[in-house]
């Protein structure tokens, strides 16, 4: 017997994305995507030092196997749930959806979804985020937009992260810019370092817009 | 790793669809993946190779079809198709727009429904998950 199904690949992980959306109602979810070492970790822990105060921020950490960036984040006193994937190169929307019932909605503005440091997967499976932010470190050299441009494509905001170390590399960011704005004209980027703290005001600042835009969407809507 | 998560994604909707149908053995699947999704057909059919062993896919055959990149340009208007991921009009070098090539779907498989099995019509929610065409 044929059976014809024409259907998407990724049908059943898009139907669990819906859900997870509704589910994080007010709050705002962010996926945060990057090549491993790329500083995810290092950001978040600078974000939830800087905003901690200003908003309730849960964090959801994807793993393949350890707890350790969970116990990182757990640190700095907010919420945090680990996912391990277990061998798994992505979180995908039923993970996070297990996660969300270990964590109260209630009382967070920002709930921070770290992905599994990886430029390829997480692109393709959607989590019901409200948005993706890519990060991209100067270390790992500039020509990553270009070979892996789906996470870029899907991306908000991009952190060019280890900005400190722009004096020792070849990295020529007025290219990288331009290369990242071509694959997608919409998107924000943001010159950092995690390290210093240079360049993460603006972060700062496009989050609390971000969280300003979503609570009266949510409020109206 | 990436083929990996999306064949593997692929045979979880088609097992759903053929349980539904009382198929108890798949012999041969068909995708559609467009060139723009990155995803390598050596890699999808390691992939399936890979995981098919003590399943219902073990032995089955998968079909890729790929399709092109197909870009549209808004300066110059031409349409052309692309090999490789690009953004750009090869006629004039302009940001074109990707109309072709984002493609990633299930077209259809073919399986042995269970022995003995009367029709019992398309009764139950899960039987709308997938349209049976033709006998087997």
């Amino acid at each position: 017997m044929k059976v014809v199904l024409a259907q998407k690949l990724l049908r059943a992980n898009q139907q669990v994305a819906r859900e997870n959306r509704e589910r994080f109602g007010r709050v705002l979810a962010v996926n945060l995507v990057s090549s491993p070492g790329a500083g995810k970790t290092a950001i978040l822990e600078r974000t939830i030092a800087a905003l901690k105060g200003e908003f309730g921020i849960g964090v959801i950490e994807g793993d393949i196997y350890t707890t350790r960036d969970a116990e990182r984040i757990a640190g700095h006193g907010v919420d945090v749930v680990q996912v391990n994937t277990t061998g798994a190169c992505h979180l995908d929307a039923s993970m996070v959806a297990r996660a969300l019932d270990e964590i109260d909605l209630r009382g967070l503005d920002i709930l921070f979804i770290e992905n599994v440091g990886n430029l390829v997967c997480p692109a393709e499976f959607d989590l019901g985020e409200d948005c993706k932010v890519a990060v991209l470190s100067v270390a790992e050299g500039g020509d990553k937009p270009v070979k892996y441009p789906l996470v870029f494509q899907e991306a908000r905001v991009v952190l060019v992260n280890k900005s400190d170390l722009l004096p020792y590399t070849d990295f020529d960011l007025p290219a990288v810019e331009r290369e990242i704005l071509a694959i997608n004209p919409e998107i924000e980027i943001f010159t950092v370092s995690a390290r210093t703290g240079a360049g993460l005001e603006a972060w700062y600042a496009w989050l609390r817009s971000a969280v300003a835009r979503k609570q009266s969407a949510s409020a109206t809507g | 790793m990436h083929e990996l998560g999306l064949i593997q994604a692929a045979m979880e909707e088609i097992e759903r669809a053929a349980r539904a149908n009382h198929i108890a053995r798949v012999v041969k699947i068909r995708l559609v993946v467009g060139k723009f999704t990155a995803a390598l057909p050596d890699a999808l059919q390691f992939a399936f190779q890979a995981l098919s062993p003590g399943t219902i896919f073990e032995g089955a055959t998968l079909e890729i079809e790929e399709v092109n990149i197909r870009l549209r340009c808004p300066s110059c208007g031409r349409e052309t198709t692309a090999e490789d991921i690009t953004y750009w009009c090869p006629a004039c070098g302009a940001r074109a727009e990707v109309v072709g090539g984002k493609e990633l779907y299930i077209d259809y498989f073919e399986g042995d429904e269970e022995e003995g099995l009367e029709d019992e019509g398309s009764a139950g929610p899960e039987a709308a998950a997938g349209q049976p065409a033709g006998g087997a």
